[in-house]
């Protein structure tokens, strides 16, 4: 036990105490509040912050509709089967590993033309989508690259859910007389709001917190938290804005916070009546 | 941890690496198999979706086969041998895959094994603190890190930073544990640990054998799990590499890379894609030989 | 009055139901029994409409219901577990059909208090299912099912998810119930206590084939094949001889033969005979030996052993048998008629047409 509380004190412990002690001190070593007035006042902060609660927030909305759809399809599917086997690795390893090499794919798929084969291509049959605005290099881009991710995550949070719908309240549904769609709204919708609210909490957690997929795609120049928090500590822009960078690391940890106590609820709730 | 920064997915009951996996080998309560014929509809959201993510997979294996002179070859792949930043970035990244996944076996099996026997009223600690890596963000251990890395004592840099083995395993280790830590637990909750420890005590072994002969090879699914996932999770970080400026680890050559032979970024994207993809599906193989069972949920 | 009309179903090269006649008269509670695999659930699953038949048609008072979709049947289905809906509580379980139905609410939600006093859950109306215990959850099933006063009530396998305790009293609520209702029911089970203690007429299953369809009584004392002979209750397999004239010599007595075709006169055989249906008395020069003695409480099973190395299963009354073990003992067949099959090989199933 003791060398394992050792390590995670230092290794976890360790930074985090750096950040919260640097956000809440001035250069001086006192204690001040300056650091988040600072962030919540300027629109230089304010903006990565509403950039990234909206990015996360309709790439888990996207994520979690179209693969709960996908967690259907698949859910029927034999257990044993081919399928299965190759749907379930699939998805884990883009919703592990994606980031850098999903962001590759699409730079590649996507890219600019001459760069993008895709786009290439479509550009050459007459559909020229960088004319239109297009930019996989993009803020938007980006959030399309988290819903490829966001979708596999989905499937893994919602499978469990899907599978924990008994087919007897189906069918005691039928012969009770209620049709599908009769059973749908009063028994299967009901049912999985609580562990589909939860995995939407999740997806826009996983959102927010990510960064990997946008240093490949974009670099630090998206004006998103996570590149605010690394300009800051790498100051490309100003110097010694370590504590600005803290204090948004706070700030990330208190959104990150929020989500899970939130998550937490439904969750118990889906426990119960998924048991 | 590259595309997951933030709360992880084993949160959510069931969804764990290998939970379905080891649950499936335990008998539950009786349940008519019901025959369902297939509907059109689900096949054609999988066609749907397949297509989605095969052609742009498609597409960047072509533009991974278009070399430098415009001609279809294998030039960006034999760069990841031949290009010595790149192949060295690689060996690094696999080096701190290996020791971070070996660190993180060391660590969490007897750790787990032992609030099982005998503390387990520190369970609900334990869990809270491998939940903890998920709650913040690597961005911002990582912007710990950096500052701890500029503000520390010049032997500790020596010792802590200068090399990325040394500066990005510790804190990668960290970073796997909410998911090791899920997989090896449910590993260990479905083998009977009071009796075969008793067993191999009564019979004279010492706790480092009981652990190494006979609690690891029967939560050995687990444990290949848990070393896939840290392996995964190793070579895709960037966040915490770029933050703490390391450049010699692969995912950060990729990127850098990528400015100037995006081809080159891209094979290695394809390769590392399809390998963590044949590790994840050998082991819903493993898996289910082991338990017999038909379940091959492996995330 | 339900019809089964030659329902055959297969899936693949799997025959779940070879060929099914059977008819439930009104009122009347018909027990499926067999193992697992037999196709009694398929047939239940049929009737209810969550199935459909790859031939033949069941009729319910003379209606076709092929192609009549399950929610259109009124038939009640009481599963074997889990089917309570868990986002509800469950008086609004119980009155979810009434709901489909379109009743309004404070006279749906009357009728269900209506049941679950019926079933004795008054007081857990206001609980959720996953609050209650296995016993009270299928209380709230079968409660369910009644609650939109159904044609015809199906249960699959009700109670063999619950402990023994609980079963034994459910078993007799359940066929109350039913007789008071008056509801014409099919109940499948494998337990065959549970057929023969609760059913109108007992129907045993084997390899999707109705093997004997009689009264509970009937199926036991005068199994049509062998197949429910041995299925339904302890069985001894004696060896004997078939005689000239539909007979067979077993252990030093002629009994009658019940399935005297395809068994040659001159050839072995294996005599089924019952345990209860064997005395014995202490015989110095008998056949046998007891070899173990196990006290059951209000009866006592014995097992002899014959010089020829046969063994032999003895059920008596714990008041009448003085023996242990180590007497010598000769024995006597009480019955007068027997079934036999093949030495040495399994019940070989042989369709008995349905006993209408």
């Amino acid at each position: 036990m003791a060398p394992f509380t050792v390590y995670v004190l230092i290794f976890l412990g360790l930074p985090l105490y750096e950040v919260i002690h640097g956000a809440f001190t001035s250069d001086a070593d006192q204690l001040t509040l300056h650091n988040f007035s600072t962030i919540f006042s300027s629109s230089e902060y304010w903006i990565p912050l509403k950039n990234s609660l909206i990015l996360s927030a309709w790439t888990a909305g996207l994520g979690a509709v179209l693969g709960t759809w996908l967690a259907a399809a698949v859910v029927a599917t034999p257990p044993g089967s081919m399928l299965r086997r190759v749907v379930s690795s699939a998805s884990g390893v883009l919703a592990y590993f994606g980031g850098v090499a999903l962001a590759f794919m699409l730079i590649a798929a996507y890219g600019r033309p001459p760069g993008g084969v895709l786009t290439t291509w479509l550009k050459d049959i007459g559909i020229d989508l960088y004319a239109q605005g297009f930019n996989i290099s993009s803020l938007f881009g980006v959030g399309i690259a988290y819903v490829f991710f966001q979708v596999p995550l989905m499937v893994i949070l919602i499978t469990p859910a899907l599978e924990g719908l008994r087919p007897q309240w189906q069918e005691a549904a039928e012969s009770l007389g209620a049709s599908k769609l009769e059973y749908a709204r009063h028994v299967a919708v009901p049912v999985m709001t609580p562990p589909f609210l939860g995995a939407v909490l999740v997806l826009f957690g996983n959102a927010f917190a990510a960064y990997a997929t946008v240093l490949a795609l974009v670099g630090v120049t998206v004006p998103l938290i996570p590149a605010a928090i690394e300009a800051a500590i790498n100051g490309n822009v100003l110097v010694n804005q370590d504590r600005i960078a803290f204090a948004l690391g706070v700030e990330m940890i208190l959104v990150v916070s929020i989500v899970m106590v939130f998550y937490w609820m439904a969750q118990r709730r889906a426990r119960r009546w998924l048991q | 941890m590259s595309a997951i920064g933030g709360v992880g997915p084993d949160l959510v009951g069931g969804g764990s690496l290998l939970q379905e996996i080891e649950e499936a080998g335990t008998p539950g309560p009786p349940v008519t198999r019901r025959r369902r014929r297939p509907r059109a509809w689900r096949l054609v959201i999988l066609v749907i979706a397949g297509l989605f993510y095969a052609i742009p997979f498609l597409a960047a294996v072509k533009y991974s086969l278009i070399q430098n002179d415009g001609s279809f070859g294998f030039a960006n792949y034999s760069a990841i041998i031949s290009n010595g930043d790149v192949r060295n970035a690689l060996y690094t990244s696999l080096e701190i895959s290996a020791i971070s996944a070996f660190v993180v076996i060391a660590l969490m099996l007897p750790t787990v094994v032992l609030v099982r026997l005998r503390l387990p009223k520190l369970t609900l600690m334990l869990e809270g603190v491998t939940i903890l890596p998920l709650v913040v963000p690597p961005i911002v251990i990582a912007a710990g890190l950096a500052h701890l890395q500029g503000s520390a004592p010049e032997w500790l840099v020596k010792l802590w930073f200068n090399h990325p083995l040394t500066g990005l395993t510790p804190t990668y280790v960290v970073l796997a544990m909410p998911f090791t830590y899920r997989a090896i637990d449910t590993g260990v909750r479905a083998i009977d640990l009071r009796t075969l420890v008793d067993a191999s005590r009564s019979l004279g072994a010492s706790w480092a054998a009981t652990l190494v002969r006979v609690i690891l090879p029967n939560v050995e699914t687990a444990v290949l799990g848990a070393v896939f996932l840290t392996i995964a999770i190793c070579m895709g970080e960037v966040v915490l590499s770029s933050i703490m400026l390391y450049n010699g680890v692969l995912p950060v050559e990729m990127i850098q890379i990528g400015a100037q032979s995006p081809g080159i970024s891209v094979a290695i994207s394809i390769l590392g894609l399809v390998f963590v993809f044949l590790l994840l599906f050998s082991l819903s193989f493993i898996a289910g030989r082991r338990r017999g069972s038909n379940s091959v949920r492996v995330i | 009055m339900i019809r089964f009309e030659g329902i055959q179903r297969q899936y693949g090269s799997v025959r779940a139901l070879a060929g099914l006649d059977l008819e439930i008269a009104e009122g009347e509670l018909v027990a499926l029994l067999g193992p697992s695999g037999c196709g009694k659930t398929t047939a239940l699953r049929i009737l209810g409409g969550f199935d459909h038949p790859t031939a033949g048609r069941v009729t319910v008072d003379g209606k076709d219901m092929t192609g009549v979709p399950a929610n259109k049947r009124d038939m009640g289905m009481v599963f074997q577990a889990y089917s309570l809906f868990p986002n509800m509580d469950v008086r609004n379980n119980v009155a979810f059909g009434l709901r489909i139905r379109h009743e309004d609410k404070a006279k749906r939600l009357a009728r269900a208090d209506q049941l679950l006093e019926l079933v004795g859950l008054t007081e857990h109306a206001d609980r959720y299912p996953h609050q209650l215990s296995g016993g009270q959850q299928q209380r709230v099933a079968i409660a369910r099912a009644l609650a939109i006063e159904p044609k015809v009530l199906l249960l699959d396998e009700p109670l063999s998810a619950l402990d023994a305790r609980v079963r034994a009293q459910l078993r007799v609520e359940i066929r109350n119930l039913q007789q008071r209702l008056g509801i014409t029911t099919l109940f499948v089970t494998h337990d065959q206590s549970e057929a023969l203690s609760m059913a109108d007429r007992v129907g045993v299953m084997n390899s999707g084939r109705l093997e004997q369809l009689d009264t509970p009584e009937q199926v036991y004392r005068h199994p049509a094949t062998a197949f429910a002979a041995e299925f339904v209750g302890a069985m001894n397999r004696l060896p004997g001889r078939i005689g000239d004239a539909g007979d067979v010599q077993v252990l030093g007595q002629r009994l009658t033969v019940l399935n005297a075709e395809g068994h040659q006169p001159g050839s072995a055989c294996e005599a089924l005979v019952r345990p209860e249906a064997i005395t014995i008395v202490r015989d110095a020069a008998g056949a046998g030996e007891v070899t173990q003695r196990t006290f059951l409480g209000a009866s006592v099973r014995l097992e002899v052993l014959l010089d020829g190395g046969q063994k032999v299963l003895v059920e008596a009354s714990s008041h009448d048998v003085g023996v242990g073990a180590g007497t010598r003992v000769g024995l006597r067949i009480l019955t007068e008629s027997v079934v036999v099959s093949d030495p040495g090989v399994a019940p070989d199933p042989e369709a008995v047409p349905a006993v209408a």
